[in-house]
C-alpha cells in the first residue's frame, strides 16, 4: 500500500491510490485533495484503489455523495477485501478497470506491444481570445492558441500551431509536465508553481519545447537528433 | 425579394461600425439595391447622426417592437438616396427593450421588401451584440490596425462561430499605408494571421471621413474620398463582384502584396 495519495490517468477517467493507515485518515486527505484540486477533477471520473481496507455500503455511499459535491463521479472501487467488494458492488460500482493498468502480472503472457498511454483530448480548430481550456489530463490542439485564450491542463500541452495565448501545465503541481508548439510565444507559460513571460522573438519562429530544469523554465529548440 | 442581412460588429468601440454601416448602406443603395440600415446600438443612437437623419426622427425601432407604431412608419427615407432607408433606435431605452426574437421577426419583416437590411451592432459582447447578430446572414467584423481592436475582434469571431453564424468577413479601418510601410502599425498579414477569416475591404485613414461624419453625408457621396472609394468597393465585392483590392498608396508593390494576403486569409 502506497503511502501518500496518488493521482493517475487511466482510460475511463482517474485513478487514485489511497494512502496506508486508517479510512478516517485516508478519506481526510482524498477529500483535501479534491478540495484542493476541484478546477481540475471537476467532473471527472474516479476510481480508487483502497487496497485491503474492509469498508461497509455506508462508508462508500457517503464518500460517493461527498464526491458528487465536488461534482466527481466515482465509478469504480478496486480492493481486495470480499466485504468490500460486495459492498461497491451492492452500490452499483465497478470492481475493476478495464485497463490493466493497475494488475501488471496479468499482462506478462502478452507480448509486449501495447502501451498504455494517459487520457488527453484533442482540440481541433483555433482557440481565439475568450475560449478556456481546463483539463485534468493532457492537451493537443491542431490549430492555433491566439492571445486572449488559455489553457490550463494536469498534464502536458502540444499545440501545433502558434501558441500565443496563456498556457498552465502541470497545473496540479507536477513539475514533469512541458508545452511544445511550433511557435511558442504565449502571452504568459506555467508549469506547476512557475511563471515565465516569453522573451521578445527573435529570428524565425521554430518549433520548441519548454520544461523545467533545475528550477527553471528552459525553452530549447525541437530538433531530430543524430547520433553516430 | 428575400434581403440578406449583415450585421457589423466589432467588439471594441470606436472602430467605425457606424460609418461602416452607413457608407455601406449607401454604397449597395447607389448600385441600385433597395436597403435599409437598422441601428441595433438603442440607447446610444448614432447612425442616424452620421446619416444626417437625425431630424427626422418619429418612431424608432422600440416603438415597433412594442407595437406604437406600424414598421412602414418608423422608415425613413434617405436625403439623397431614394431607396436608402434607416430604422433608428430608441435613445432613451436601453438593450434589455428588444429581444433577438424580436430582432429576427423585424428583419423577416424587412426581407420581403429590401435587397440589403444592414444591421449596425453595438459594442461589446453583451445583449445588444446578440440581438445585433440573431438575424445576420452575414456578419461584417470592423477592426483598426490596433492590438486591441484585433484582440476584441478575435474575441467576436469566436462568439460568432459559437452561434454558428460564421464565418464572419473582415473590414480593415483607418489604415495609414505610410505607417505600416515604417513597421510603426500592424501590417494586414499580422491581422489575418490571427484573425484567419476573409478579408473584403481595406479602408485607408481619411480625413473627409470625419468631415463627412460632422455633415451627417455618407463619404461613399463623395468621388474624390479614398475611404469612399473603398467603401464602394466592398460594397460591390459583398453584392459578388470580383473587385481587385485598391492601391493604397501607389506603389506597384502593395497592391500583389494584398492580393496574396487575401488568398492566406480565404483558407482560415
Amino acid at each position: 500500500m502506497a503511502n501518500s495519495l496518488t493521482i493517475k490517468g487511466v482510460k475511463d477517467g482517474l485513478l487514485i491510490q489511497v494512502p496506508e493507515g486508517p479510512w478516517d485518515q485516508a478519506l481526510e486527505s482524498l477529500m483535501a485533495t479534491v478540495g484542493e484540486q476541484s478546477e481540475f477533477l471537476q467532473g471527472a471520473r474516479l476510481a480508487l484503489q483502497v487496497d485491503q481496507r474492509e469498508l461497509g455500503a455506508a462508508d462508500l455511499g457517503s464518500l460517493r455523495t461527498m464526491l458528487a459535491e465536488h461534482e466527481v463521479t466515482l465509478w469504480a472501487i478496486l480492493s481486495s477485501d470480499d466485504a468490500t467488494q460486495s459492498a461497491a458492488a451492492d452500490l452499483g460500482l465497478a470492481l475493476t478497470l478495464k485497463s490493466a493498468t493497475n494488475e501488471p502480472l496479468d499482462r506478462e503472457a502478452s507480448i509486449d506491444t501495447e502501451i498504455v498511454g494517459d487520457e488527453a483530448i484533442l482540440i481541433k480548430r483555433t482557440l481565439r481570445s475568450g475560449h478556456s481550456i481546463r483539463h485534468p489530463g493532457h492537451v493537443t490542439v491542431i490549430g492555433d492558441v491566439n492571445p486572449g485564450a488559455e489553457i490550463i491542463a494536469g498534464g502536458n500541452v502540444i499545440v501545433w500551431g502558434r501558441m500565443r495565448g496563456v498556457v498552465h501545465v502541470g497545473a496540479s503541481g507536477d513539475e514533469e509536465a512541458l508545452v511544445c508548439a511550433l511557435d511558442l510565444a504565449p502571452t504568459q507559460l506555467r508549469i506547476a508553481g512557475q511563471v515565465s513571460i516569453s522573451p521578445s522573438r527573435k529570428g524565425k519562429p521554430r518549433p520548441e519545447c519548454v520544461r523545467i530544469k533545475d528550477d527553471q523554465l528552459v525553452a530549447e529548440a525541437w530538433q531530430v537528433k543524430r547520433e553516430k | 425579394m428575400s434581403a440578406q442581412i449583415i450585421t457589423v460588429t466589432s467588439g471594441k468601440g470606436g472602430v467605425g461600425k457606424t460609418t461602416a454601416t452607413a457608407n455601406l448602406g449607401a454604397a449597395l443603395a447607389e448600385l441600385g439595391n433597395r436597403v435599409v440600415c437598422l441601428d441595433a446600438d438603442i440607447g446610444l443612437r448614432n447612425l442616424d447622426v452620421v446619416m444626417g437623419l437625425e431630424n427626422r426622427i418619429v418612431y424608432d425601432f422600440v416603438d415597433v417592437v412594442e407595437g406604437r407604431c406600424k414598421l412602414r412608419q418608423a422608415l425613413i427615407r434617405d436625403k439623397r438616396l431614394e431607396n436608402l432607408f434607416l430604422i433608428p433606435a430608441a435613445q432613451t431605452r436601453d438593450k434589455t427593450a428588444v429581444s433577438p426574437k424580436d430582432m429576427v421577426k423585424l428583419s423577416d419583416e424587412l426581407r420581403k421588401e429590401f435587397d440589403w437590411i444592414l444591421i449596425d451592432s453595438p459594442a461589446g459582447i453583451e445583449r445588444g451584440f446578440r440581438n445585433a447578430i440573431a438575424p445576420a446572414d452575414i456578419v461584417v467584423i470592423v477592426t483598426n490596425p490596433e492590438v486591441s481592436a484585433v484582440r476584441d475582434a478575435d474575441r467576436i469571431i469566436g462568439l460568432i462561430e459559437a452561434e454558428e453564424k460564421g464565418p464572419a468577413r473582415l473590414i480593415l479601418n483607418r489604415v495609414k499605408p505610410e505607417m505600416v510601410r515604417r513597421g510603426d502599425m500592424l501590417g494586414t498579414d499580422d491581422i489575418l494571421d490571427v484573425l484567419a477569416i476573409e478579408l473584403i475591404g481595406i479602408v485607408p485613414e481619411d480625413e473627409q471621413v470625419t468631415v463627412a461624419t460632422n455633415q451627417g453625408v455618407p463619404v461613399v457621396l463623395n468621388p474624390n474620398s479614398r475611404a469612399g472609394k473603398a467603401f464602394r468597393n466592398i460594397a460591390r465585392r459583398l453584392s459578388g463582384e470580383d473587385v481587385p483590392f485598391e492601391s493604397l498608396d501607389g506603389r506597384d508593390g502593395f497592391f500583389g502584396k494584398i492580393t496574396k494576403l487575401m488568398k492566406a486569409g480565404g483558407q482560415g
